[in-house]
């Protein structure tokens, strides 16, 4: 039986698409059998951000309103083995599904794959209802910003209310030199607000502007920095322990030419 | 050199000011009550304690928040109330 994981935030913009995109990936990368829905209809990006924009027939909305089955609306993933996208609708809007018909979805597909990955709408109206209704554990995404922290706040007393308990924090775009000069709130700040789990910390990393505009997930690349916080990532959500990755020893150039010449840094 | 001068003239960063205001700001949130009904409580306390003692009634402060709960699994609600009182009645002693 699959696991129904939703990636929500409260806040738009802090990443929810992207970490969807690339813990899809990572888990088929490691051999399970994923699908990922786009449940943000009306806005739909996560087959952009996928690269598979181009090969759309029909939506989520078709298969909950039988127009299709769930198969045909399936768009299996050539690069990856196993991977699957479920497209959202384009031209609806939120409320042309229902969280019933979501739990039935989700129920459907837990047949047949190891993890459906859920990203979610930004806010906490019908959209986000929808997407959390058939979810067993929720992913949290947040940025070490007062407005991005405050969101996921509001998200995770929603999560708990609505039977999800122990929702995971994942901490998008941290910037370690700022976090050193006390200018960004440091992983345990926001760990010490939000009273939650960690999944994990991805860095803020241009990588990820260069493979989206690809449609490639950083995930698969192997030299991005926060490509390897995604597989972390990844390994973490199989239930392997693995220690977050030592930001600081990603400094910069100037950082690293003071510490080989003896400076201590800053 | 340059840390230990940052160290003792250590003023408060922006993440420090991000931290206290979202604190701040959290607490009312989580509350996710009226003012109403917080008045409410707050006058039926009031009138509870003043038969005991009796109490600076402007510097009453009353607020619902979370806290760890003992047992140690996760966060419960808390009515945190700070009465500060002036002078302690006779009655029932």
């Amino acid at each position: 039986m699959g696991e129904v994981i939703v990636i929500t935030s409260g806040k738009g913009g802090v990443g929810k698409t992207t970490t969807t995109a690339n813990l899809g990936t990572g888990l088929a990368l490691s051999g399970k059998k994923v699908v990922l829905i786009d449940a943000d209809i009306g806005l739909r990006n996560l087959d952009l951000v996928m690269g598979l924009e181009n090969r759309i027939v029909y939506d989520l909305v078709n298969v909950v309103e039988g127009v299709c089955r769930i198969k045909q609306a399936l768009i299996k993933d050539k690069r990856y083995e196993g991977l699957y996208l479920l497209p959202a609708a384009q031209t609806r809007d939120k409320n042309a599904v229902t969280p019933n018909q979501m739990v039935k979805l989700c129920d459907d597909l837990r047949e047949e794959f190891d993890y459906i990955l859920v990203d979610c709408p930004a806010g906490i109206e019908q959209g986000f209802k929808n997407a959390i209704a058939g979810a067993d554990r929720a992913i949290v995404v947040t940025t070490p910003e007062v407005s991005a922290v405050r969101d996921a706040d509001r998200v995770i007393g929603i999560l708990e209310a609505n039977e999800i308990k122990k929702p995971m924090l994942l901490i998008n775009r941290v910037r370690p030199e700022m976090v050193k000069k006390g200018d960004m709130m440091s992983i345990d700040d926001i760990i010490d607000i939000l009273a939650i789990d960690l999944i994990g910390v991805v860095p803020d990393d241009e990588n990820i502007i260069i493979s989206t505009n690809r449609g490639e997930p950083a995930v698969a690349e192997g030299k991005s920095l926060a490509g390897q916080a995604y597989r972390n990532i990844t390994r973490r959500l199989m239930g392997e322990e693995v220690p977050l990755i030592n930001l600081s020893d990603h400094d910069g150039f100037l950082t690293k030419m003071k510490k080989l010449l003896g400076f201590k840094s800053a | 050199m340059l840390e230990l001068f940052s160290k003792l003239t250590r003023k408060r960063t922006s993440k420090d000011v991000a931290k206290e205001r979202l604190k701040l700001v959290l607490i009312h949130d989580r509350a996710n009550v009226s003012p109403q009904f917080l008045e409410m409580v707050k006058g039926e306390i009031i009138k509870v304690i003043q038969n005991y003692m009796e109490i600076d009634e402007e510097a009453l402060d009353i607020q619902l928040t979370k806290t760890t709960s003992e047992e140690g699994e996760g966060q419960v609600p808390a009515l945190i109330a700070n009465i500060p009182i002036k002078n302690v009645k006779n009655v029932g002693k």
